[in-house]
């Protein structure tokens, strides 16, 4: 490994486990309010929508591509119909995954 | 439940996760070495480091240049969000020792955490022993990360255009299942709603400010939609 990769991966370990350690680490002593605690419940949708949902509609990285040629924006609709409808999780990553490739298939 | 139930019902109860971890997995490895990490360097993230979205993010800066210094700040900014999934879970782990604190924060994921904290909300089971489930759970995603990585890396040395296959759309398959299931009632709608709109509309905002800034509107939404919900009928009681 070169010294820029060494640097990389140290650096990003570090403060991957700083982030998922600190709380735990400090436990005891840490007691949220109200306000924080209702917060944090809306958090992991926030985050991972704003994740989904730019790669569904731009997956080039940049202009909206609202076509159905983009298996990325129907890939993503199969998988959250088929979310909504069964709210079973291992339906919907097989069955968004094989909507994806098989409209690849078809219109790529 | 004994220890090694919980430790089985964890690992058995992540295999949808896994579902998505091995295409994402593989395209990780795949696209590291094609970034230009050196192979071992690819399989040493996976290990120490173990975090899906910043190790690809992370790839792709290689790939175009980028320093370290924005890199390291980046990383900081997609894993941010687990600070919040350790604040969560912190009531069910304050128990224990830091001996089994500390690995479990290392292992601490988007798959684990959804697959974890359900558990802890749902399952009757007493407190004490759960730990082995989340333990489970961990070391399901763990192992099978790192084994996918290294298919990714030979599978990348073998089929160089592995990597314009759309392996990536398995992560947002995964989210996708995680996210929508959460979507009960109209607060968590609108923080839905607001993050995915101000993540497109600040898209192109540099070193991924637009994902931070959208997670932190969508949260305010939510907030304020639940304590608007909450006024406007105060008798009622709140569905959990």
């Amino acid at each position: 490994m070169s010294s820029f990769e060494i640097g990389l991966i140290l650096g990003m370990a570090i403060i991957t486990f700083a982030i998922r350690y600190t709380l735990f680490a400090v436990g005891h002593r840490v007691r949220f309010s109200p306000l924080v605690v209702q917060a944090l419940t809306y958090v992991p949708v926030a985050v991972l929508s704003a994740i989904v949902v730019p790669v569904m509609l731009m997956p080039e990285g940049e202009g909206l591509q609202l076509s159905l040629h983009n298996h990325y924006l129907v890939g993503g609709v199969a998988a959250i119909l088929i979310a909504a409808r069964w709210r079973n999780l291992l339906a919907t990553i097989a069955g968004g995954i094989l909507c994806f490739f098989l409209w690849r298939w078809f219109y790529g | 439940m004994s220890s090694s139930r919980q430790f089985l019902l964890g690992m058995r109860d992540t295999i949808p996760m896994l579902v998505g971890a091995v295409p994402f997995g593989i395209v990780y490895g795949t696209l590291a070495v094609s970034s230009g990490l050196s192979v071992v360097a690819t399989l040493a993230m996976s290990l120490l480091v173990f975090a899906g979205s910043a190790q690809f993010v992370a790839a792709s800066l290689v790939a175009s240049g980028t320093s370290l210094t924005v890199i390291l700040l980046t990383t900081l900014i997609v894993n941010l969000r687990h600070l919040l999934y350790s604040a969560s879970l912190l009531p069910f782990v304050r128990h224990l020792p830091q001996r089994w604190r500390a690995p479990l924060a290392f292992w601490l994921t988007d798959e684990s955490f959804a697959v974890v904290h359900r558990h802890y909300l749902l399952d009757d089971s007493p407190v004490e022993r759960k730990h082995w489930y989340f333990l489970g759970s961990c070391l399901a995603m763990y192992s099978l990360w790192f084994a996918c990585t290294l298919i990714g890396v030979l599978l990348g040395q073998a089929l160089p255009s592995l990597g314009d296959w759309g392996l990536d759309f398995a992560m947002i398959a995964t989210f996708i299942g995680i996210v929508v299931p959460l979507l009960r009632n109209r607060p968590m709608i609108v923080a839905a709603l607001v993050a995915s709109a101000v993540a497109v509309a600040a898209h192109g905002l540099p070193y991924k400010l637009g994902l931070m800034l959208a997670a932190l509107l969508g949260v305010c939404a939510g907030v304020i939609s639940q304590r608007l919900a909450e006024r406007g009928k105060p008798a009622q009681e709140e569905a959990a």
